[in-house]
């Protein structure tokens, strides 16, 4: 047992920090299911869709992201 | 990791402001390929065009499209510097997956350029376009006039943070699946006999990632004319 505590703090909190991807990853697949859903019920509107598709899936990522970010400035920047 | 490390070219140890490293080559390297296809590749204006002026037409005409579906009419002006955006960022990606290449798109430092030069761009924009009506971008008008300054302050704080989602978007994914990648051909190095389950296990992860590549360059593109759009037509 060696390191100090810092350290450890700061390792044990960007692994927490990686539980906030999950809320990302439920956030992207609600937004792809719905896609599929509705594609599936209007299949010749769903060409024109994919654009939302891929809009709104980047905007349900960018909050995962900001806990990766949270976790990588913990392992590096802290 | 080995494969992310930035180190010069030409011997030496230090890394300057000038110094020529690998992600200096890989940059160059890229730049070639988007000359080669769009340039060299489309030279001969062909009515019935070959294969690589086939996909250099392919290429304009998405790009064309997206814009003019997401960034509306006007914003068609501004289609030169998306499509060297996207160019840009699909080349660095798809030549990143070369084994032993450097992924250039997997640094922060690469792709905030490119989301801080989208975001001033934008920003500059707007202001030019509409003046201080810009501003009413943050200052919903369908909600309540209770909301709206709380409003206000989201829309604020989810402008700003807009390069950083932006570039750090791309940089993770990138790096996180190269990363995955390396883990895996790890495994392999370590359970002997039984390699070819992780080797396997690597060609399919290439392939995902090969589609990553190409939806990463897809996203990073489509979000620049979304905040062109915003730009462009401030008022919702």
């Amino acid at each position: 047992m060696e390191g100090d505590l810092v350290q450890m703090g700061a390792y044990i909190g960007a692994g927490l920090a990686c539980i906030g991807m999950g809320g990302a990853g439920i956030g992207v697949g609600h937004v792809a299911g719905n896609y599929l859903a509705g594609a599936l019920r209007n299949p010749s509107a769903a060409p024109g869709q994919t654009a939302f598709l891929f809009i709104g899936i980047a905007f349900a990522e960018a909050l995962g992201i900001f806990s990766f970010l949270v976790a990588l400035l913990l392992m590096f920047a802290v | 990791m080995d494969q992310f490390e930035v180190r010069p070219l030409f011997g030496g140890d230090t890394v300057g402001m000038f110094t020529i490293t690998n992600v200096t080559l890989w940059m160059a390297l890229t730049v070639l390929a988007v000359t080669l296809l769009m340039v060299v590749g489309s030279r001969g204006r062909a009515l019935v065009p070959t294969r690589s002026q086939s996909m250099a037409e392919l290429t304009y005409s998405f790009i064309y499209k997206m814009i003019e579906d997401v960034s509306g009419r006007d914003g068609v002006r501004f289609f030169p510097y998306i499509m060297t955006i996207f160019m840009f960022v699909f080349f660095a990606n798809i030549l990143g997956l070369i084994p032993f290449a450097f992924t250039t798109t997997s640094h922060i430092a690469v792709t905030a350029v490119l989301a801080l030069g989208v975001f001033i761009t934008v920003t500059v924009l707007g202001f030019v376009l509409n003046g201080a009506s810009f501003l009413r971008l943050f200052w919903v008008d369908s909600a309540p006039l209770a909301l709206r300054p709380v409003l206000a302050l989201i829309e604020l704080i989810s402008y700003f943070v807009r390069p950083v989602s932006h570039s750090i978007r791309l940089a993770g994914a990138m790096m996180a699946g190269h990363a995955v990648a390396k883990v895996f051909a790890g495994f392999a190095a370590a359970l002997g006999a039984a390699f070819f389950i992780p080797v396997l296990a690597v060609a399919a992860l290439y392939a995902l990632e090969l589609l990553v590549a190409v939806i990463q360059a897809y996203v990073f593109t489509i979000l620049t004319c979304v905040y062109l759009k915003d730009a462009l037509h401030p008022h919702h």
